[in-house]
């Protein structure tokens, strides 16, 4: 029993279908309670004021948004080292997703920088860094929809994934070069004094895995949809010739 | 190789075009930006470097899809594939033939539109520097990016999508040497950074590039 039988799309769907319902539930279950916990029994910050409570959506978005395309980089390097179709379909199935988080993290942010920064909107190098992010987003997800063969648009669509991530890198390195930021730094490390308190931690914890589970639903949801077209497309081909 | 790149070179300047054009439009911008932001010359010369590297960067994004798209056309691009030498170096040498015609003037005519737009004197030797040593990067990125999309019908402006959040480190740094250049402070920590971006864009694109193609030519 290896990894790869999963590949299989037969048995990804009978695995999945299995999975999906128990995922389902865990994702609502752990983001009411973080969200609800977070939301109404956590106390204000004495400088923040009630706005500190959109890091229970901001941080596990933009959290989720960097790893989302980290997904897609794996699967893009399974396709094309061993050529899984499920694969490609996950990273393809990934990408509207990602980019969905990373404008939430981009929205949530500007929502909250207005009182708090007195502007929607700041040259910082994090928030530079994701701008470009959606940008990479789109660019794959244009390219996925320009061609038509599916193998073709698999194979160009992993070669601009690998790439995209050296250059998403780098423009994340370089954007810190050009301005000091505004952004606060990291507040949840493991072994780091300045943490966020407790309080605010526990719920953050619990949204951050229900995002995590929320992001494998949907990856999940739309990789079965994938291969259903991808089946149906199959059929009527077949029909057609017959 | 030789005869590739000579055939390049001979194709870019005797179709007319595209040759002229990128350079036409690099004028053009850094015309435009002082009618529209206003003639004051302190705040010209303060954006100078951005609007510099910005228009290079779009004349060099013009031309980009000739690279490959006229071979694909008429067919070369497949003798080229199956020509003895590497696609790799076929890739490079395209990238090459095509910095030649758009990069290399591009560089040379900047300190000219510098002029109009203001640029602080100490600025011009590095504003030649930064974009001889960054604009190579610009047309081995775009020769991915037309690698990538030769097969499409409507390539052109995704080509632009997709290339240009690749073009965003070269900017960064290119940028950035010039306005230090022109603020007379420490800039070998950027130049370097702007040579190595395009010694690794070289060394590794052609490859990524090269597959590619082969893809489209499936």
């Amino acid at each position: 029993m290896s990894i790869w039988e999963y590949a299989n799309p037969k048995k990804f769907m009978q695995t999945s279908a299995w999975a999906l319902p128990w995922v389902v539930g865990l994702t609502i279950a752990l983001l009411v309670t973080g969200l609800v916990w977070g939301f109404f029994f956590t106390p204000d910050d004495y400088k923040q004021g009630a706005t500190v409570k959109i890091i229970y959506l901001h941080v596990p978005a933009a959290m989720m948004a960097i790893n989302a395309w980290g997904m897609m980089l794996v699967t893009s390097l399974v396709w094309i080292v061993r050529r899984h179709h499920v694969s490609a379909l996950a990273a393809k199935a990934a990408a509207p997703v990602g980019l969905t988080f990373t404008l939430i993290a981009l929205v949530t942010g500007a929502l909250w920088g207005q009182p708090m920064w007195g502007t929607w909107w700041a040259w910082d190098p994090r928030l530079t860094s994701f701008l470009i992010l959606t940008l990479f987003y789109f660019g794959y997800m244009a390219l996925w929809a320009a061609i038509e063969d599916p193998d073709t648009a698999a194979d160009l669509t992993s070669i601009l994934c690998l790439v995209g991530s050296v250059f998403a890198l780098l423009s994340r390195y370089a954007v810190l070069f050009w301005n000091q930021g505004l952004h606060q730094g990291a507040s949840l490390s493991m072994d780091e004094k300045e943490n966020v308190a407790d309080v605010f931690w526990l719920p953050l914890l619990v949204c951050i895995a229900g995002f995590i589970l929320l992001f494998v639903t949907m990856v999940l949801l739309r990789t079965r949809t994938e291969i259903r077209s991808r089946r149906l497309k199959a059929l009527l081909a077949r029909e057609r010739v017959a | 190789m030789k005869a590739l790149l000579l055939r390049d070179l001979m194709l870019a300047f005797r179709s007319g075009g595209g040759f002229g054009l990128g350079l036409a439009f690099f004028f053009l911008l850094s015309v435009l930006v002082p009618l529209g932001v206003g003639p004051e010359g302190g705040m010209l010369g303060r954006i100078a470097p951005g609007v510099l590297w910005v228009g290079a960067l779009l004349a060099c994004l013009l031309s980009l899809d000739r690279i490959f798209a006229l071979d694909h056309e008429d067919g070369s691009l497949d003798l080229l594939a199956t020509a003895p030498i590497p696609l790799e170096a076929v890739v490079a040498v395209k990238a090459l033939a095509h910095w030649l015609v758009t990069g290399l003037p591009l560089t040379l005519i900047a300190p000219g539109l510098a002029v109009l737009l203001n640029l602080p004197p100490a600025g011009y030797s590095w504003l030649v520097l930064s974009l001889f040593l960054g604009t190579p990067a610009l047309s081995v990125i775009g020769a991915f990016g037309a690698a990538i999309t030769v097969g499409l019908r409507r390539g052109g402006l995704l080509l632009s999508l997709l290339v240009l959040p690749l073009y965003v480190p070269t900017l960064v740094f290119g940028g950035e040497v010039v306005r230090r250049g022109a603020e007379g402070m420490a800039l070998a920590t950027p130049l370097a950074l702007l040579g190595a971006i395009s010694l690794g864009a070289a060394a590794l694109l052609p490859f990524a590039a090269a597959s590619a193609i082969r893809v489209n030519l499936r």
